[in-house]
C-alpha cells in the first residue's frame, strides 16, 4: 500500500471517527449525569436524518433550512424522551430505567418503520457536500472534510460550555453528585433537561452528517452506530467528553485501517467496536481517560 | 496466649490518601473489642480490610495465625469472621427465615444435581438447616416474622436480624458496624444486653464501631481509639476517658 | 408445579396442596393429549411457539430476575443452540444441497445424529460459551455487563455470517427436519419449568437471590458471588441454547439475522410483563404475548375502523409492543406477578379456593 492510499484511507477515517465522536459525547454526557446507557441515543440519531430527508424533499425547503430545523426538532424531541421516559424512572432501580430506555429504544425503531417506511430512502446530499477535490494525489469527498472541521468546532463550543459557564458548572456538579448539587439549589431537572437537548442536537447534526457520507436512511439505521458510539464513550472512558471524542476517533480509525489494510477482514468490520469493547473493558474498565468509582461499603 | 486476630503494619490508600495507616490491632479469643473514633477515622475501613471487602496496600492480617490479607470476603466468612454493616444491608426481597438460610449456603455441602432433583440426601440437609434457622430465629425473637419480607420489620429488629444473619454463618469472630446506630437509650440498652448474651452463648469474640459512648463502655473492656486512620490510643474504658490525645480528637484543639 | 417444599410436621399420605398439584398435572396432561389430536397445523404452530417462548423466557429470568445482573446477551446463546442442533442432525445430502457457495467442513459433513443429543450438544455448547463469557465480564457492574453481553451477542452473529464453511454465512440452513413436535416443545418447557422452581427454592436459589438483593453482604455470608454468578449465567446460557436448538427445528430455516440482539428485547419484553423474578409470570406473559403476537397480526394489514381506513401498515404490531413494554416499565414496574409465585395457598388466600386443609410447610408466597 503507498502513501496516498494509506493517506485516503486516513481521511476517510477520521471523519467516520469524527461522527462516531459527535456520538459519543451524547452518550458520555447524559450517562456522566444519571448513569443511564441511552440506548434511544442512536434511534434520535436516525430520526435527525429523517426529519432533514422530510425538510428538503416534502417541505421543500433550502437544506440549510431542513437542517437547522431538523435539528430543532430533534432536540425538542430528545428532551421530550427523557421527560416521558426517563424522568419518572429516576429514583428507581438502575435496572427499570435501563429497561425504560431498551423500550424507548425499541418503539422508536417500530414507529420509524411504521411512519418512514421500512424500505431505505435515499438522501439528498447538497452539491456542496458532493464535490470531490484533489489534494496531492487524494481524492477527497468535501463532506470527509466537513465532518471533522464541524466535530472540532461544536467540540471546543461544548468543552468552553462546561468548564466556563454556570450551566457547565452545574452539569458537572449534578455528574458528581446528584444529590449534593439539588441541596446546593442546582434545578436538577432543568440540567438534565440541557444535556439531553445538547446531546440530542449533536446525534441529531452526527445524524445528518452520516446521511451526508452514506446517502441512505433506514428505520434501523440508527441501531449500529448507536451502538459503536456507546463503545466509544465506553472506551475513552465513560462520563469524560475527550474521552469520547478520543474513543471516537480511536473506533473509526481502527475500523475502516483495518478495512484498508486486510481487507479478508470486511465480513467482521462491525464485530471489531464489541471485541475492543471486551478488551478495554477487562484490561481497564474506567476506559483510557475514566475515573475509578467504586461501591461505597 | 497467642491472637485470635492481630493486624501488623496495616495500611490502606485510595489514591493517594492513607484511609488507614499502621493499623495495629490484637484480639484475644473472648474479649468484646471497642473501635471507636470520630467519623471519618477510618474504623468501617479497617472493618473492610480485616473481612477482605477491601484488599490492604501493605501490612498483614492474621486470623488464627493464617494470615487472610487479600483473601475473598467468602473465603474469610467461611474461616470464621462475620460482620454486620453499618446502613443495614438486608436481603430486602427475601423473607426473613431466607436471610438466615442465605449463610447455610456455604455449609450445606450440596450440589446442583441433588439440589433440583431433591434427592432425600438433599431434602434431610435442607430440613435440617431449616431447623437450625428457626431456632436461631427463637434465639433472637423473631420467630414470629419468619415469613414476613426481611424490610418489612422495624429497625431496631431488622438490625437484630442482621446480627442473627451473621450468627448463623457460625463465627469465631464477630464484626458489629455501629450495631447501634439510631436506637433509643432503653433500646440501646437492650441491645447491649443481647450482645453479651450472644457472646457467651455462641462463644464469640466480638469487635465493635460504636458511636454511642454508653454502650461500647458498658460492654467492652478494652478499645482502640482511631483518627485520620491513625491508631491514637488504647486501653481500658477508664484509661481512653482520661487520655488527652482522645479528648483532643474529640473536641478538636482548642 | 407446586410441589410443597418441607412439611415440619409428621409425614400426612399426601396434602391437600399436592392432591391439587396431582389432579393439575394429569388436567395439563389430558388437555395437551387433547390439543395434540385437534389443533388444525397453525394453531398449532403458535401453540408450539409459545412453550419455546416459555423457555427462553425463564431462561433469560434466571440470570436477569433472580440473580440480579443484567445480560442481553440471549440472542447469541440461542443462535449458538440454534445452529449446533441444525448442523449435527442434518443429512448429509441435505447439506449438499445448503452449501452452494462453499461446501461444508469435512468433518462435519457426514455427521448426522438424532434430535436429543443434537440438542444437548447445541444446549451445552452453548452453556460453555456462556461460562467462558461469564468467567470474563461477571467481574463488570450491571450496565457495562449489559453492553459487554450485548457486544458478545452481536460478535456471535457476525461469525455465524462469516463462517461460511460450517454455518452457510448469510444464506442460513434450509430445509430442516422438522423435529419440534408439539411433545418436544411442551415437555421441554414443562422440565425446564419444573427444574427452574426446584433450582430456585433450593439453596442455590437463594444464594442467586441474595446476590440479587445485595451483593455485598451475599458475600459476607460466606456465598462465592462470583461462582454463583458463573453458574447462574451458564446454567442460564444452557436453557437459551436448548430453546435455540427447539426453535431451528421449529421454523426448519435459520439464518444469522434472526439472532440479532433485537430478538433479546422480544424475550425481555415478554420477562417485564410477566414480572421480573417470577418464573409464574413469565409463563404465563410468554403465552400472552405469543397468542396476542399472532392476534394482532391484523394491525399489520389493511384496518377499516370506521371512520379511519388504512392499506395495511406492517409494524404497526411491534409499535404496539413496544408501547406497552414503555407503559410497563414506567407504570407498573412489577408487571404481572411482580416477584409473587403462583401457588394453590396464594388462590386460597384471594378466595378462588376454600381456605382449608392441613397446614402444609412452605406452599411458597
Amino acid at each position: 500500500m503507498d502513501f496516498q492510499t494509506f493517506l485516503q484511507q486516513f481521511v476517510n477515517a477520521l471523519s467516520l471517527g469524527s461522527l462516531y465522536a459527535l456520538i459519543a459525547i451524547g452518550y458520555t454526557m447524559v450517562y456522566g449525569i444519571l448513569r443511564l446507557i441511552n440506548f434511544a441515543h442512536g434511534d434520535i440519531f436516525m430520526v435527525g436524518g429523517y426529519l432533514a430527508f422530510y425538510g428538503v424533499s416534502t417541505f421543500l425547503m433550502p437544506w440549510w433550512l431542513a437542517v437547522i430545523v431538523a435539528i430543532a426538532l430533534t432536540t425538542i424531541f430528545g428532551v421530550g424522551l427523557e421527560r416521558v421516559a426517563y424522568r419518572p424512572l429516576r429514583d428507581s432501580p438502575r435496572i427499570s430505567i435501563m429497561i425504560s430506555a431498551i423500550g424507548a429504544s425499541f418503539l422508536l425503531e417500530n414507529l420509524a418503520i411504521v411512519l418512514f417506511d421500512a424500505r431505505p430512502k435515499a438522501f439528498h446530499v447538497p452539491e456542496f457536500f458532493a464535490t470531490n477535490f484533489i489534494l496531492g494525489g487524494v481524492h477527497i469527498a468535501s463532506v470527509s472534510l466537513v465532518i471533522p472541521v464541524v466535530t472540532a468546532v461544536i467540540l471546543a463550543v461544548l468543552l468552553w460550555v462546561v468548564h466556563s459557564t454556570r450551566v457547565g458548572m452545574a452539569m458537572r456538579a449534578v455528574s458528581t453528585d446528584i444529590e449534593a448539587a439539588r441541596l446546593m439549589a442546582i434545578d436538577v431537572d432543568r440540567i438534565v433537561s440541557i444535556t439531553f437537548a445538547i446531546g440530542s442536537a449533536l446525534a441529531a447534526i452526527g445524524g445528518i452528517m452520516y446521511a451526508l457520507k452514506y446517502p441512505r436512511l433506514e428505520p434501523l439505521m440508527g441501531i449500529m452506530p448507536g451502538l459503536k458510539c456507546f463503545i466509544a464513550a465506553v472506551i475513552g472512558g465513560i462520563g469524560s467528553i475527550g474521552g469520547a471524542v478520543l474513543g471516537g476517533l480511536l473506533l473509526g480509525i481502527i475500523e475502516l485501517m483495518t478495512v484498508a489494510f486486510l481487507p479478508e477482514l470486511t465480513g467482521y468490520k462491525d464485530a471489531f467496536a464489541f471485541v475492543l469493547l471486551i478488551v478495554v473493558l477487562l484490561v481497564k474498565p474506567t476506559g483510557l481517560l475514566g475515573k475509578n468509582q467504586g461501591e461505597k461499603v | 496466649m497467642d491472637a485470635l486476630l492481630r493486624t501488623t503494619g496495616v495500611d490502606k490508600y485510595f489514591g493517594g490518601l492513607a484511609a488507614v495507616s499502621a493499623f495495629n490491632i490484637d484480639v484475644h479469643a473472648g474479649e468484646i473489642v471497642g473501635l471507636i473514633g470520630p467519623n471519618g477515622a477510618g474504623k468501617t475501613t479497617s472493618f473492610n480490610l480485616i473481612t477482605g471487602v477491601y484488599t490492604p496496600t501493605s501490612g498483614r492480617i492474621q486470623f488464627e495465625g493464617k494470615d487472610i490479607a487479600g483473601m475473598k470476603p467468602h473465603a474469610i466468612t467461611r474461616l470464621g469472621v462475620a460482620r454486620t454493616f453499618q446502613n443495614i444491608r438486608l436481603f430486602k426481597e427475601m423473607s426473613v427465615l431466607d436471610n438466615i438460610l442465605v449463610a447455610e449456603h456455604m455449609r450445606m455441602g450440596t450440589n446442583l444435581l441433588e439440589a433440583t432433583l431433591r434427592l432425600p440426601s438433599y431434602m434431610r440437609k435442607e430440613r435440617h438447616v431449616h431447623e437450625r434457622a428457626r431456632a436461631l430465629l427463637d434465639e433472637v425473637g423473631l420467630s414470629a416474622h419468619e415469613q414476613a419480607s426481611a424490610t418489612s420489620l422495624p429497625y431496631g429488629k431488622q438490625r437484630r436480624l442482621e446480627i442473627a444473619r451473621a450468627l448463623a454463618t457460625e463465627p469465631k469472630l464477630l464484626f458489629l458496624d455501629e450495631p447501634a446506630a439510631g436506637m433509643n437509650p432503653q433500646e440501646s440498652v437492650e441491645l447491649m444486653n443481647f450482645i453479651l448474651k450472644i457472646r457467651d452463648q455462641f462463644k464469640l469474640t466480638i469487635v465493635l464501631i460504636e458511636h454511642h459512648m454508653q454502650v461500647v463502655m458498658g460492654v467492652c473492656k478494652r478499645m482502640y481509639v482511631l483518627d485520620y486512620g491513625v491508631t491514637i490510643a488504647q486501653g481500658t474504658p477508664e484509661e481512653i476517658q482520661n487520655n488527652p490525645a482522645v479528648i483532643e480528637a474529640y473536641l478538636g484543639v482548642g | 408445579m407446586n410441589p410443597g417444599l418441607i412439611n415440619t410436621g409428621k409425614k400426612l399420605p399426601m396434602s391437600r396442596n399436592q392432591m391439587l398439584t396431582f389432579a393439575a398435572a394429569c388436567i395439563g396432561l389430558a388437555l395437551l393429549f387433547v390439543f395434540d389430536a385437534t389443533f388444525d397445523s397453525f394453531t398449532m404452530q403458535i401453540f408450539k411457539l409459545c412453550a419455546i417462548n416459555i423457555i427462553l423466557a425463564l431462561s433469560l429470568n434466571l440470570i436477569n430476575g433472580f440473580t440480579g445482573l443484567f445480560s442481553l446477551g440471549h440472542a447469541g446463546f440461542m443462535a449458538v443452540g440454534a445452529y449446533t442442533c441444525a448442523i449435527l442432525t442434518m443429512s448429509p445430502e441435505q447439506k449438499e444441497v445448503n452449501y452452494v457457495l462453499q461446501p461444508i467442513v469435512p468433518w462435519l459433513a457426514h455427521v448426522q445424529l438424532p434430535f436429543l443429543p443434537g440438542l444437548l450438544i447445541g444446549g451445552f455448547l452453548a452453556g460453555f460459551i456462556g461460562w467462558l463469557l461469564g468467567v470474563i465480564s461477571l467481574r463488570l457492574r450491571d450496565d457495562y455487563l449489559a453492553i459487554a453481553t450485548l457486544g458478545f451477542s452481536e460478535i456471535i452473529r457476525v461469525l455465524l455470517t462469516n463462517a461460511q464453511t460450517v454455518t452457510n454465512g448469510a444464506l442460513g440452513l434450509k430445509g430442516l427436519p422438522r423435529f419440534t413436535t408439539m411433545w418436544w416443545a411442551w415437555g421441554s418447557a414443562i422440565l425446564i419449568t419444573v427444574f427452574l422452581v426446584f433450582l430456585i427454592k433450593s439453596s442455590y436459589g437463594r444464594a442467586f437471590k441474595s446476590i440479587r438483593d445485595n451483593e455485598i453482604a451475599a458475600e459476607s455470608m460466606g456465598v462465592d458471588v462470583f461462582g454463583m454468578k458463573v453458574l447462574s449465567f451458564t446454567i442460564s446460557s444452557f436453557l437459551a441454547g436448548i430453546a435455540g436448538g427447539l426453535l431451528a427445528h421449529y421454523l426448519t430455516t435459520i439464518d444469522p439475522k434472526q439472532f440479532i440482539f433485537l430478538k433479546t428485547f422480544d424475550i425481555l419484553l415478554i420477562v417485564v410483563l410477566g414480572g421480573v423474578g417470577s418464573i409464574t409470570g413469565s409463563v404465563i406473559a410468554a403465552i400472552a404475548v405469543t397468542i396476542s403476537m399472532e392476534a394482532l397480526r391484523f394491525l399489520d394489514g389493511p384496518l377499516n375502523l370506521g371512520f379511519v381506513a388504512t392499506t395495511g401498515i406492517p409494524g404497526l404490531r411491534m409499535v404496539f409492543f413496544s408501547a406497552l413494554l414503555m407503559v410497563v416499565v414506567i407504570y407498573r414496574q412489577q408487571g404481572l406477578m411482580g416477584k409473587a409465585e403462583f401457588s394453590w395457598d396464594a388462590l386460597a388466600r384471594i378466595g378462588l379456593l376454600p381456605r382449608r386443609g392441613p397446614k402444609s410447610g412452605k406452599g411458597g408466597r
